[in-house]
C-alpha cells in the first residue's frame, strides 16, 4: 500500500512558475564578522537613518557587535539623546510622503521581509542597493533594477558613481564614483549584513542555543528509550 | 512519612474521586498492546496545546491588540511583537515556540486524524470520539484564523479581509454578517481587538472543553488498534483484556519517548529555521499592515490551503447564486464531510490491514488529491491550475460521497480474533 | 501482570535517572519563561538615570522630574529651612535616618549630599501618594501656628519635614525616600547613578 501512496506521489509535477521571476545576485554573508558589521553599522546611521527609522532597533544593543556604549554614544547616536532608546527619526510619516510620494519604511526587519523563493532578503538588498541607474522621467531621477518606479533616490550614488541602463537590461558605469566597484560592492555587502543583523539580533544566539538544546534531548532521549524498553520488556 | 502520606490520600479520597480517576484512565485504563508510530499523534496534540497555552499567556503580557500607528508610524500590535523579538528577555523563544507549535499542533492533528481514517477509529462505537474530535478541528482552524490577524501584518490582515468578506457571499445575510463579524467596515482596530478576545479566551476555553469530551468518549468505549479489532471481546478471568495492558505505565512510559523525539524535530526547527522557508512565518507579513496596499499574492498559512484550492476551485454561478458562494460551500463542505465518515464508511472490518484494494486505492487517491490541493492552494491561480485543482476536489469528494459503495463492494480479509504484533 | 513484591533494583535505578534527567531539563526550561517576565529593555530603558541641571532654581523653590516613573523633587533650600531642621529633630521619628531610606553618603542631618540642594522621592511612604509641599510658615501654612514647613500627605495626613524627615505618630513609618544620585557639576546632578558610578 506505500507503494501505491509513493507511486501516485511521482505523478506528473505542475509547472513552477508563479509570477514575475527576480535575478538577485548572492549577498556575501558577513555573520559574525564583527568589522563588517560595524562598518555596515556606521553606513546605515550616516546615510539611511535620516529618511528611514529602526524604530525596533535600541542604540545599545549594537554591543552585540562588540562596541561599548561609550563607543555607540560618541559615533553612532544620530537620532536619539540616550543610548537606550530606539533608533527613530524625527521626520513625520505624513510629510515624508508628500515629499516622496511614499513615506520611506521603517528598516529594522526589511531583510526578512523582502525575503521570496527568489533569494534571501540580504540577496534583495544587496541586488537593489547595486541596481540604481539613472532615469530622467522620474522626479529623483533614479531608477532600480528590481524595484520599479521606486521612490528612493540613489543616497549612495557619491560613492559608487552613476550607472545607466544599457541594452539588454544591463546596467553600466557611466560617471565613476569615490568608489570603485568592487569597494563600493564590498560597502554594500557590510551594510546588508548590518541590515540581516538588526533584522534579527539574537539569530547568532539562537542557533548556538539549537545545538545545546538538541544535545540536551538526545541525552534525554537516551534515558527515555531504556526506560521504555526496560517496562516493555513485559508485553508480549 | 509514607503512613502520612496514605493517610493524606484516604482523606482526598473520601471527598474526591482521585484515585478512582486515576485507577480509571491511567493506571487501570487497558489500552491494546500493539499501539504504533501512528498512535503518537493524540498524545502530542495534548502536549502542543499546552506549549500554546503555555507560550501564549507570557506572549499574552506583552503583546498590544491596537491597530493604531505609534509615533515611528508603525501599527502598535505590529510594533508590540518585535517589542517582544527583542526586548523582552527571551521573548525571541517564546514567539518562535508559538509560532512553530502553531504549525506543528496541524500537522500533529492532521495526522492523528490520518490514523483515525487508517484504523476505523470513527467507526462503532466510537463515533462520537470522532464527532468531538472533528469540533476540536474546527475549533482549532478558528483559532488559527483569529491568532493569525494578530501580528498585524500584511498576510495578516489581508488574509482576514479575504475570509471575512467570503461570509459576505452568502445570500441575504452576508454582508450584513460580515460587518457584524468586522465591527467596521474594513478589517481594523475593532477586529484586532475582538479576534484577541477570541484567540486568547474564547476558542481556548472551547478547545479545552472539546479535548476533555474527546477524551472521556474514548475512555468510555476503549482505545481502538491497528488491527481494528475490539480488545474487550477478549476478556480474562478478572475481566481485563487479553490484548490489552495499563496505560500507566506502559503508555506513559512510551509517549515520553515519542515526546522527547518530537521536541527534538520541533528544536530543530525552531532553533535553525523558524520561518521554515515562509510556510511557518510568512516573508511578507514582517511587513506592517497597510489597508492601502494589497499583497500581488495572498495565500493562507499552509494548513489552510487545501481547503482554500477547493473554495478557488469553484467559477461557475449555480442557480443566480455567485460561484464565490459556491466556493464557500465547497469549502465548508470539504471540512464537514469529515464529520459523516462514520456512517459513510460501510466496510465489515474496521483497519485498512484487513481492507480490498479499492478502499486502499481509494486511500491513496486521497492522499494524493489532499496535498495537491495543499500545494496548489499556495500558488496563484492559473488556468491549468485550477483544471487540477478541480479534479482534485472532485476526488476529494468523491473518497467520501462514494465510500458506502466501494466500502461495501471490497474484498476484504477476514480479522484476526486477537491482535498482531506490527 | 503480576507484581512482584520485591523492588526491581534496575529498573528502580532507571527511573529516577531519567526523572531526575527530566526534571532538569524541565527546570533550565522553565528559566526563559520565569525570566520573561523581568523588566524588559524598555522598562529598563525607560528607568535610565535622569541628568537634571536645577542652576535657575531659585531660593527656596522647589522643582520635579521624573525618575522611574516617580517624582523627584530638587529643593533650593535656604538658610531658615535648614535651621529649621535641628527645631523638628525632636519631632520626627528617625533623626539620624538610621533606617536605609537614603544612600550612605546622605545619612547625615540634611540627608543631602549638598545641604542647600535637598534631592528627595516625593512618595509617600505610607501608602504611595504625592504630598504637597507646605514651604510657608507658621499659621499662613494652614497646618499649624508652630509648623517650620515640610510637606504634608493628603492622603491620609502624614507630615515631613525639610529634609522629608517623617514626624512621629504619623501613619507613614519611614522618611522620604533619597535617590542615588551624583554631581556632574555644581548644580547638575544625574539620578540614578550613585557616588561610586555604579547604576542602581
Amino acid at each position: 500500500m506505500r507503494k501505491l501512496i509513493f507511486a501516485l506521489l511521482f505523478a506528473p509535477l505542475l509547472a513552477l512558475a508563479s509570477g514575475t521571476e527576480l535575478r538577485l545576485d548572492k549577498a556575501p554573508d558577513k555573520t559574525g564578522d564583527m568589522a563588517a558589521l560595524q562598518n555596515g553599522a556606521k553606513v546605515f546611521v550616516n546615510y539611511c537613518l535620516n529618511c528611514h527609522s529602526a524604530s525596533y532597533m535600541r542604540y545599545n544593543r549594537l554591543r552585540d557587535l562588540g562596541l561599548s556604549e561609550n563607543q555607540i554614544r560618541e559615533n553612532l547616536l544620530f537620532t536619539a539623546d540616550k543610548v537606550g532608546d530606539l533608533m527613530k527619526i524625527s521626520m513625520q510619516r505624513a510629510e515624508a510622503k508628500v515629499w516622496f510620494g511614499a513615506a520611506p519604511p521603517d528598516l529594522t526587519i526589511i531583510a526578512r521581509a523582502r525575503a521570496s523563493e527568489f533569494g534571501s532578503g540580504s540577496d534583495w538588498l544587496y541586488t537593489y542597493l547595486r541596481g540604481f541607474y539613472r532615469d530622467d522621467t522620474r522626479p529623483t531621477g533614479w531608477n532600480n533594477l528590481i524595484f520599479e518606479n521606486v521612490g528612493m533616490p540613489h543616497v549612495l550614488w557619491e560613492l559608487q558613481g552613476q550607472q545607466v541602463m544599457g541594452e539588454g537590461h544591463h546596467l553600466s558605469i557611466a560617471k565613476p564614483g569615490t568608489l570603485k566597484p568592487a569597494e563600493y560592492d564590498s560597502l554594500v555587502a557590510d551594510l546588508v549584513g548590518y541590515l540581516q543583523y538588526m533584522g534579527e539580533p539574537i539569530a547568532q544566539t539562537r542557533r548556538q542555543l539549537g545545538v545545546i538544546v538538541l544535545i540536551a534531548l538526545a541525552v534525554l532521549f537516551v534515558f527515555a528509550y531504556a526506560l521504555k524498553r526496560e517496562y516493555w520488556k513485559d508485553v508480549h | 512519612m509514607k503512613a502520612q502520606m496514605t493517610a493524606l490520600l484516604g482523606w482526598v479520597d473520601e471527598r474526591f474521586p482521585l484515585t478512582s480517576t486515576w485507577k480509571a484512565h491511567l493506571a487501570e485504563y487497558y489500552a491494546p498492546k500493539n499501539f504504533n508510530f501512528w498512535y503518537f499523534f493524540g498524545s502530542l496534540a495534548l502536549v502542543v496545546l499546552v506549549l500554546q497555552i503555555v507560550t501564549g499567556i507570557l506572549l499574552t503580557m506583552h503583546y498590544k491588540p491596537d491597530a493604531s500607528l505609534n509615533a515611528s508610524g508603525v501599527p502598535v500590535a505590529f510594533a508590540s511583537v518585535e517589542y517582544i523579538m527583542r526586548d523582552v528577555p527571551w521573548g525571541w523563544l517564546i514567539r518562535y515556540m508559538h509560532s512553530t507549535g502553531a504549525s506543528a499542533f496541524f500537522l500533529v492533528v492532521y495526522l492523528h486524524m490520518f490514523r483515525g481514517l487508517l484504523y476505523g477509529s470513527h467507526r462503532k462505537p466510537r463515533e462520537l470520539i470522532w464527532l468531538f474530535g472533528m469540533f476540536i478541528f474546527l475549533a482549532l482552524m478558528a483559532e488559527a484564523f483569529f491568532g493569525y490577524l494578530l501580528p498585524w501584518g500584511q498576510m495578516s490582515y489581508w488574509g482576514a479581509q479575504v475570509i471575512v468578506n467570503l461570509f459576505s457571499a452568502i445570500p441575504l445575510i452576508g454582508p450584513d454578517l460580515s460587518l457584524w463579524l468586522r465591527g467596521d467596515f474594513v478589517v481594523g482596530d475593532a477586529t484586532l481587538n475582538r479576534f484577541f478576545a477570541f484567540h486568547v479566551v474564547a476558542v481556548p476555553l472551547v478547545l479545552l472543553g472539546l479535548v476533555a469530551a474527546h477524551i472521556v468518549a474514548l475512555h468510555e468505549v476503549g482505545s481502538n488498534n491497528p488491527d481494528g479489532i475490539e480488545i474487550k471481546k477478549k476478556k480474562d478471568a478478572n475481566g481485563i483484556p487479553l490484548d490489552g495492558i495499563p496505560f500507566h505505565p506502559y503508555y506513559t512510559v512510551k509517549d515520553i519517548v515519542g515526546t522527547v523525539v518530537f521536541l527534538a524535530v520541533f528544536s530543530v526547527i525552531m532553533f535553525f529555521m523558524p520561518e521554515f522557508g515562509g510556510y511557518f512565518l510568512e516573508y511578507n507579513n514582517f511587513f506592517p499592515a497597510d489597508p492601502l496596499v494589497t499583497p500581488a499574492h495572498i495565500a493562507p498559512v499552509w494548513y489552510f490551503t487545501p481547503y482554500y484550492s477547493m473554495l478557488r476551485s469553484v467559477t461557475v454561478n449555480f442557480f443566480w447564486i455567485d460561484a464565490k458562494f459556491w466556493g464557500v460551500v465547497a469549502m465548508g463542505g470539504g471540512v464537514v464531510i469529515l464529520l459523516f465518515l462514520p456512517w459513510l464508511d460501510r466496510s465489515p472490518v474496521k483497519s485498512i490491514r484487513y481492507k480490498g484494494p479499492l478502499f486502499k486505492g481509494a486511500v491513496a487517491i486521497f492522499v494524493v488529491s489532499f496535498l495537491i490541493l495543499g500545494y496548489l492552494g499556495m500558488l496563484a491561480p492559473t488556468p491549468m491550475r485550477v483544471l487540477v485543482a478541480q479534479i482534485c476536489t472532485l476526488l476529494y469528494f468523491g473518497f467520501f460521497l462514494l465510500m458506502p459503495i466501494y466500502s461495501q463492494l471490497d474484498k476484504c480479509k477476514p480479522e484476526p480474533e486477537r491482535v498482531t504484533g506490527k | 501482570m503480576a507484581f512482584d513484591d520485591k523492588v526491581d533494583c534496575g529498573r528502580r535505578r532507571l527511573i529516577v535517572a531519567t526523572a531526575t534527567m527530566g526534571g532538569a531539563a524541565g527546570i533550565v526550561a522553565a528559566v526563559p519563561f520565569v525570566a520573561s517576565m523581568m523588566p524588559s529593555e524598555r522598562a529598563k530603558a525607560a528607568g535610565a538615570p535622569v541628568e537634571v541641571e536645577f542652576g535657575a532654581l531659585a531660593a527656596g523653590e522647589m522643582m520635579t522630574v521624573e525618575w522611574r516613573g516617580k517624582p523627584v523633587w530638587i529643593i533650593n533650600r535656604t538658610k531658615e529651612m535648614l535651621d529649621s531642621l535641628k527645631k523638628t529633630d525632636d519631632k520626627v521619628s528617625d533623626p539620624n535616618s538610621d533606617k536605609h531610606m537614603q544612600p550612605e553618603y546622605c545619612k547625615n542631618e540634611a540627608r543631602s549630599i549638598k545641604p542647600e540642594y535637598m534631592v528627595v522621592i516625593g512618595i509617600c511612604t505610607h501608602l504611595g501618594c504625592s504630598p504637597t509641599e507646605k514651604f510657608k510658615t507658621g499659621a499662613e501654612s494652614s497646618v499649624g501656628p508652630d509648623w517650620p514647613g515640610g510637606f504634608l500627605c493628603p492622603c491620609h495626613g502624614s507630615l515631613f519635614d525639610l529634609a522629608g524627615r517623617v514626624y512621629r505618630g504619623m501613619p507613614a513609618p519611614d522618611n522620604l525616600e533619597v535617590p542615588s544620585h551624583k554631581y556632574l557639576g555644581d548644580t547638575k546632578i544625574v539620578i540614578g547613578i550613585g557616588q561610586d558610578g555604579k547604576e542602581t
